[in-house]
């Protein structure tokens, strides 16, 4: 039955994973997301559906909980925050090496180094272009509302199993920590044992039954045309993601002479910005990219036909707006605007730096 | 009779057999050096869960090492980690598979210098998992490097001039720190360069594997290993030296018993 709550975005994701059915959840404490664990140890998943959570003793431990997890072909994740996630980095590179479907939570805090426990952006970089080593691509989906938060865990998942990849959530502090009205779907049941079996078998290290060959889940290939062919093999699924998956939300793009990009936290303060240059007359479009990658690089480029400028907000430096110019290609000004190091900018310091820079400037 | 040769297909219709090959262990030709330890504890783990009819239910962790293709041997399904990061691994797959079988094959670099936190905090939580632990003193896959087990005065190619305790820290025992552990079951040391001690190991391992299927805590058994290529000496003279040296710093026997 639906049920309507009123949650922490942490909280949401939480409770959204006992309610998907996720088999599993190991994750080490860290501000601003450590809701995440706290609520799951509280509400004793394992009782209600016979989710297993751990408390790791580091980050690096968890990620490869849930390496070994994922590669039984269960439902496994873990969340972290900015510096606990440069640590999941290695485990990350692996699970996307072996091809494991898993979900990573990253509630964004300010850096770099231990930086500060508030919200930021400044993860993009590291999550959506990899942090980790290799050429590989994560499917990272940025929640904007904490019915997001709720809504992405399934859509994670439903995303990592059909592609075999690891999927991420990039919130940041504010989508973590904020309380919004959520409503929830009924209770998914756990897959059993056999239906894992039966589901992934093909792949997955559950012990070798019923004659089959022994399935081994590795990273490792010594042989450089073996290991090249493998990258095909990767960069051909990625291709197939980025031709299928692309998510966005598109505000008021219809006849708007100047277009924002933002997503997450960013794109609800871009957007109220939006509302008040409408009040002074300006006709400004917002593009919230819901899939981070693939990125929505299609409709930034079509729309770069049409609009004069483009302003990329995000609580960073500037670090998607490195993939706006790409999408836009020298069509049109595209700058950059944000607070960062913890701040976060306000609709009025969005709308002024859209007058300053891309409709005056 | 006396120049009688008995074929291989009388020995069999006999039905004399005193050894075979593993069944357990696949037909790819081994990556070791002729004279090193893992061949023989590669045998005896997977003979011992072959015994013990586990086959179905074995989950094995490669580590990263001179083992790092363990699965290209052990004929169950099989897990590669990061460097270190086996017992995270094995932690992962009993949450979610209590009943299944779960073991981790790592050399020293992996569990006691790259992954000591992992080992200790698996054990300390007591996982039901078996850890196979090969001790040969180096890092034979990177070319013979210092290891944590390194003995002191030892030569390696980062301490060429032998291991010098005041600067380079001392042999770790991390096997008599586990057994420590309330979280750990069993923990031995055996080691595999005579026949004796490879029958004594074999029971180790059975026992690891036994007191597993009781859901009694972790079970830890290292195996001293020569290296001969990485001590730069011949089979014969590594074992001699692993008698001479490593024992006495490492000696044999059971730590902590059930």
């Amino acid at each position: 039955m639906e049920e309507i709550k009123l949650m922490k975005g942490n909280e949401a994701v939480a409770e959204a994973a006992i309610r998907a059915g996720v088999d599993a959840y190991f994750g080490y404490p860290i501000t601003p997301q450590s809701e995440v664990i706290e609520y799951l140890m509280t509400e004793r998943p394992h009782q209600r559906t016979g989710m297993v959570v751990l408390q790791a003793e580091s980050e690096i431990a968890a990620i490869n909980m849930v390496y070994g997890a994922a590669a039984c072909g269960k439902k496994v994740m873990t969340s972290s925050s900015s510096p606990g996630i440069s640590l999941k980095q290695e485990g990350i590179s692996y699970l996307a090496g072996a091809e494991l479907p898993c979900l990573i939570v990253d509630v964004v805090r300010g850096g770099p180094g231990l930086g500060t426990i508030q919200p930021s952006q400044a993860d993009y970089f590291q999550m959506v272009k990899g942090g980790g080593h290799g050429d590989y691509k994560l499917i990272v989906l940025a929640p904007s509302t904490v019915q997001e938060m709720a809504d992405f865990v399934e859509l994670g998942f439903k995303l990592a199993f059909k592609y075999r990849n690891p999927a991420v959530i990039l919130s940041d502090g504010v989508i973590g920590q904020m309380m919004e009205k959520v409503i929830y779907s009924p209770q998914k049941t756990r897959l059993t044992d056999e239906e894992v079996d039966k589901k992934y078998g093909s792949w997955a290290t559950t012990g070798k039954k019923n004659g089959r060959e022994r399935n081994i889940i590795t990273s490792l290939e010594l042989k450089s045309e073996r290991q090249e062919a493998h990258n095909h093999h990767l960069q051909a699924k990625y291709k197939k993601i980025t031709e299928n998956e692309i998510r966005y939300e598109a505000i008021n793009t219809e006849d708007a002479d100047y277009l924002i990009v933002a997503y997450g936290s960013s794109a609800r303060i871009s957007q109220k910005a939006m509302e008040m240059a409408a009040k002074k007359g300006y006709k400004v479009g917002l593009i919230r990219p819901i899939t981070l990658w693939p990125f929505p690089t299609d409709i930034i480029n079509k729309l770069a036909d049409q609009v004069k400028g483009i302003l990329s907000v995000e609580m960073s430096a500037g670090q998607m707006v490195e993939d706006v110019r790409l999408a836009v290609n020298g069509k049109v000004k595209v700058e950059h605007y944000g607070r960062f190091g913890g701040m976060v900018h306000s609709p009025d310091e969005v709308l002024e730096a859209l007058e300053n820079k891309i409709i005056k400037g | 009779m006396a120049d009688h040769k008995i074929t291989p297909e009388e020995i069999i219709k006999n039905g004399s057999i005193v050894f075979e090959k593993t069944k357990l262990m696949t037909d790819n030709e081994l990556s070791y050096c002729p004279g090193c330890g893992h061949g023989v504890a590669h045998r005896l783990t997977m003979e011992v869960i072959d015994e013990l009819g586990l086959e179905e239910k074995t989950i094995g962790i490669a580590p990263v090492g001179c083992s790092v293709l363990a699965y290209e041997f052990m004929n169950v399904d099989m897990q590669e980690a990061a460097h270190g990061r086996a017992p995270a691994l094995a932690t992962g797959i009993k949450r979610v598979y209590p009943e299944k079988t779960v073991f981790t094959y790592q050399g020293d670099g992996d569990l006691a210098a790259i992954g000591t936190a992992e080992t200790i905090h698996a054990c300390n939580r007591g996982e039901n998992i078996t850890i196979i632990f090969i001790n040969n003193g180096i890092y034979g896959m990177t070319g013979g490097q210092m290891a944590p087990t390194t003995l002191p005065g030892m030569k390696s190619s980062t301490s060429p001039y032998g291991r010098d305790v005041h600067m380079m820290g001392h042999p770790l025992k991390i096997t008599e720190l586990i057994a420590m552990l309330p979280g750990t079951v069993y923990v031995t040391r055996q080691a595999v360069h005579t026949p004796v001690l490879v029958r004594k190991a074999k029971k180790a391992i059975r026992k690891a594997f036994e007191l597993q299927q009781e859901n009694k805590g972790t079970t830890f058994v290292e195996i001293v290993s020569n290296c001969n290529s990485g001590w730069k000496m011949s089979p014969e003279d590594s074992n001699k030296w692993l008698d001479e040296n490593m024992l006495a710093y490492y000696p044999l026997g059971d730590i902590k018993k059930p």
